[in-house]
């Protein structure tokens, strides 16, 4: 029987990391502070006070709608969201409803067929809502509190046109969205909670299913290959889809049934009367676009003369791409080689992003690799020591030190000849099964080798001289 | 700082809240006594809206009109009675009993800012600070024979202002006289960036009474169905006698007013409904006794908490909001809400004030207008300047059965200067 087509559509609500509040002046760097510390009459929802809207925030989202190649409305409008909810302080958000800042917009991916275009409807400003704070379970928990430092913080929500056919095709759109938003330098990925996905999944000619709460990148696929597979066994049993909300339950990996009709909210919109409408047309000439993803790819391809893989690779974030440019000075390929095939592994491995690196320590690593000074298997060996220092919160050795540490540098040429030259006069029996043409002789006498230096040569390298020795002596 | 001591005979419970001992400082309004309504943060003093739902409210800061007010060495003696939240017009709504009419302790003072009208007009203070939604500072200053200003929308900071329907307010003066009420005007207009809505246009008018060629538009609306014959037979009065200081009425028609009504309701229950929703006694309020979830918890606190007029309103704009009858009623209201702009911006392309009665009738005794439609049919003359956002002065023109009558002038967009000249004007016997 042929597989129903999955169809996924995203909703990405995603923090921007202006220095104020989306409506007030309070900062927005909350995060390690007691609750309730970054608030004021605006943000608390006071009685009386009034939202004042950011211009920054507002530049951040139109520079995200340019990059998306969004038609930009010259005149948007803020309307009020209203429904009841202990962390909603003002019962209502602001946010915007039919007339958002941009629409029509597009993302190229690298989609499960090649490059994809996946359609944007919509991108529009709003406010981040309190947090509460459950003290035990939601249904067991004595009481809850709420924190209204993030009350306030400015978000966009992105949307896109159910234009994606696979979890792993929506996984690989984020990492574009936020390799995007990283560019355009309004976006901090690594703050908690910056980036939240709702996502419509459903199965070709069966209801649609939305899924809240996903607030990991890693938690978008999962979600949705548990949703996939869920909703295949309903219909395989000739069961069939409800349409429903369902909530994203991280730790166990699966989606629930969420909410009850008590809860269906109808949101009562209309226009917020404290805010004028929002012109933009003056701005947007202003908005430059710094190098997106797609034009550094194309450069590192150029201008280092990498692979496309690996450049694709480099440019997925923008702090790698900057760490590669860093480390790429001397040898391009070399790093390319070194920065995404070994470094990226390692770093995934302990769940660490490029930042745990020393800059300076890998480009010392990669001088020593680019002058034959160590083997790969070293290399290896050395990064692991770094992260793991960098992971126990120790100051990393320098590459250097490890080297001389352990011993770790490439036994020189003439010390190869000589060992080579001991082992075949050590290993007669073996020399002559070579000249009878046995060739595991060989194997057997390259391993004698590398015992005597301890590991320290080029396996092949030893082997090519090894047979170049033994051949002239004939 | 200096120091006045504030022990007001009350006899007509104008206040809500007074303060014994208050300081003031130097500045144009100096030891100037001023009372607040109570919807409007006072830093430091409860702020109530009149309501049980913000009993025990602090507000942490201070209203913009508070803060110039302060500055401007105004003595801020206490906050003053009204409808609860501004719904009324008689300020009966409030959690805190009535306000009496000075004049008549059987009749309403008017609302909803009836606290402070009946506090200016009983003598207890020098002016007061009132906010007007449909007619709320002109209503009262009609029926207790004050002068009572609507600014035009945007030239007074609503910072502060716990807002009833956002669109529509504006805070104002009223004062025993236009002199006063203008001084008072000229210390809270003015641009405050903290109020996206607020605008540029400080005043600073010395009022002139010369109104030789003023031309006036008389609607037939305003002396029509529903308006007391005595009542529109002394603002007529009103009208020849500014013609006898040279200015000229013209009659005008503004057929959009048979909408006004429906627009201005449909409009401010729906911002109210959104505005008050926040009232869920997680932060404000003394807690009512329940064990059930929060939704449940809520319903009884916004029960408890709420008058019922507050609760009638809240539930006809959650109405009008509702998917499904958005269009029918609240996106309805904003065109008729356009008509009545059209309607005044064609009448003043001709005239340079509107002329007419500022309530049908004069103040209602006390527990007279129990049914809430006739209730809200009393607004049908003060409303279309909210609507349009320009402003309108109530000033005393007569009395009816010894009971004041108020003359209500309606200006162009800023043109506030304008009809607070024509008020002084009549006030002052011409020029």
């Amino acid at each position: 029987m042929e597989e129903r087509e999955t169809i996924i559509g995203l909703e990405i609500h995603c923090q921007l990391n202006t220095k104020s509040k989306m409506f007030c002046g309070c900062s927005t760097d909350f995060r390690d502070n007691e609750p309730n510390t970054h608030t004021c009459p605006v943000c608390l929802g006071l009685p009386g006070s009034m939202p004042m809207v950011n211009k920054r925030a507002i530049e951040y989202a139109l520079k995200v709608a340019k990059a998306l190649n969004c038609t930009i409305r010259e005149e948007s409008e803020f309307s009020r969201k209203n429904y009841f909810y202990p962390d909603l302080n003002k019962a209502y958000q602001i946010t915007q409803y039919d007339k958002p800042l941009a629409e029509c917009g597009k993302l190229l991916i690298d989609g499960d067929n090649g490059e994809k275009e996946v359609r944007i409807t919509r991108i529009h400003l709003e406010e981040d809502p309190g947090r509460s704070v459950h003290m035990g379970t939601t249904d067991r928990g004595k009481y809850t509190l709420v924190d209204y430092n993030r009350a306030g913080i400015p978000l966009i929500e992105i949307v896109t046109e159910p234009d994606l056919r696979s979890p792993k095709e929506a996984r690989k759109f984020l990492n574009k969205l936020r390799a995007t938003l990283e560019y355009l330098d309004v976006f901090d990925s690594e703050k908690e909670g910056s980036l939240r996905v709702d996502a419509n999944i459903s199965l070709q000619g069966s209801e649609r299913v939305e899924v809240k709460n996903i607030s990991s990148y890693k938690g978008v696929e999962k979600a949705l290959t548990f949703e996939v597979t869920r909703q295949r066994n309903l219909l395989r049993r000739g069961q069939t889809v409800a349409r429903e909300t369902r909530h994203f339950v991280e730790a166990r990996g699966v989606t629930t049934s969420s909410r009850s009709k008590e809860e269906e909210n109808d949101y009562r919109y209309f226009p917020e009367p404290d805010l004028l409408p929002l012109r933009v047309a003056s701005w947007i000439d202003e908005i430059t676009l710094p190098e997106l993803p797609d034009a550094r790819r194309e450069r590192f391809i150029t201008q280092y003369g990498i692979s496309p893989e690996h450049a694709k690779t480099l440019t997925g974030g923008l702090k790698l791409a900057e760490f590669y440019e860093n480390v790429a000075t001397i040898n391009p390929a070399l790093a390319a080689t070194w920065t995404a095939d070994y470094l990226l592994g390692e770093l995934n491995y302990r769940d660490f992003s490029i930042d745990a690196m020393p800059a300076d320590l890998f480009r010392e690593l990669l001088d020593l690799i680019a002058a034959d000074s160590i083997t790969d298997k070293s290399a290896v060996e050395i990064l692991r020591l770094i992260l793991d220092a960098v992971k126990d919160g120790k100051k990393p050795e320098r590459p250097g030190e490890i080297v001389n540490r352990l011993g770790l540098a490439k036994t020189s040429g003439d010390q190869v000849t000589a060992m080579i030259q001991e082992v075949i006069a050590e290993q007669q029996a073996a020399v002559d099964d070579y000249y009878a043409g046995k060739m595991q002789a060989l194997n057997f006498l390259v391993g004698q080798v590398m015992k005597k230096c301890r590991g320290r040569a080029d396996p092949g390298h030893l082997n090519r001289l090894l047979k170049e020795i033994l051949d002239k002596k004939v | 700082m200096k120091k006045l001591a504030f022990h007001p005979d009350d006899s007509v419970r104008a206040f809500i809240t007074t303060i014994p001992e208050v300081t003031y400082g130097d500045g144009p309004l100096s030891g100037v006594t001023v009372a607040v309504k109570d919807n409007i943060s006072t830093k430091g003093i409860e702020t109530t809206c009149a309501s049980k739902i913000l009993k025990g409210y602090i507000p942490p800061y201070d209203a913009h009109v508070v803060t110039l007010l302060r500055n401007s060495g105004a003595a801020l003696v206490g906050k003053t009675n009204m409808d609860e939240f501004g719904m009324g017009t008689t300020t009966e709504n409030s959690a805190f009993g009535p306000t009496l009419n000075p004049l008549d302790h059987e009749r309403v003072p008017g609302g909803s800012s009836g606290g402070s009208a009946a506090a200016v007009a009983a003598g207890l203070v020098d002016c007061a600070i009132g906010s007007d939604t449909g007619g709320s500072i002109r209503c009262p200053a009609a029926f207790c024979g004050i002068v009572g200003l609507k600014p035009t929308y945007g030239r007074v900071s609503r910072y502060g202002l716990i807002a009833y329907a956002n669109s529509l307010e504006q805070i104002g003066p009223m004062a025993r006289d236009v002199t006063t009420l203008s001084k008072l005007y000229s210390v809270i207009a003015g641009h405050d960036p903290r109020d996206a809505t607020s605008v540029d246009r400080p005043y600073s008018h010395i009022p002139s009474a010369d109104i030789k060629g003023l031309k006036i538009g008389v609607p037939d609306e305003f002396f029509g169905e529903g308006v007391n014959p005595k009542v529109a037979g002394v603002v007529r009065k009103a009208l020849e006698i500014l013609e006898s200081y040279g200015a000229q009425t013209v009659p005008c028609t503004i057929p959009s007013m048979k909408y006004a009504l429906s627009a201005y309701y449909v409009t401010c229950t729906s911002e109210a409904s959104s505005n008050l929703a926040r009232f869920d006694g997680v932060r404000y309020g003394p807690a009512v006794e329940t064990l059930k979830s929060w939704h449940d918890a809520y319903s009884d606190q916004r029960k408890a908490g709420f008058g019922k007029e507050v609760r009638r309103r809240i539930i006809l704009g959650t109405f009008s909001l509702a998917a499904g009858y958005y269009g029918r009623y609240y996106q309805k209201a904003q065109t008729a809400r356009q008509m009545v702009r059209d309607d005044l911006e064609r009448i003043f392309r001709d005239v340079d004030v509107i002329a007419g009665p500022t309530m049908p009738d004069i103040a209602f005794r006390l527990g007279e207008k129990s049914d809430p439609l006739q209730m809200y049919l009393s607004d049908i003359l003060t409303v279309p300047a909210n609507l349009a956002g320009v402003p309108a002065i109530s000033v005393p023109c007569g009395n009816v059965e010894h009971m004041p009558v108020g003359l209500q002038l309606i200006g162009r967009y800023f043109d506030d200067e304008r009809i607070i000249d024509t008020a002084y004007a009549f006030e002052q016997g011409g020029a």
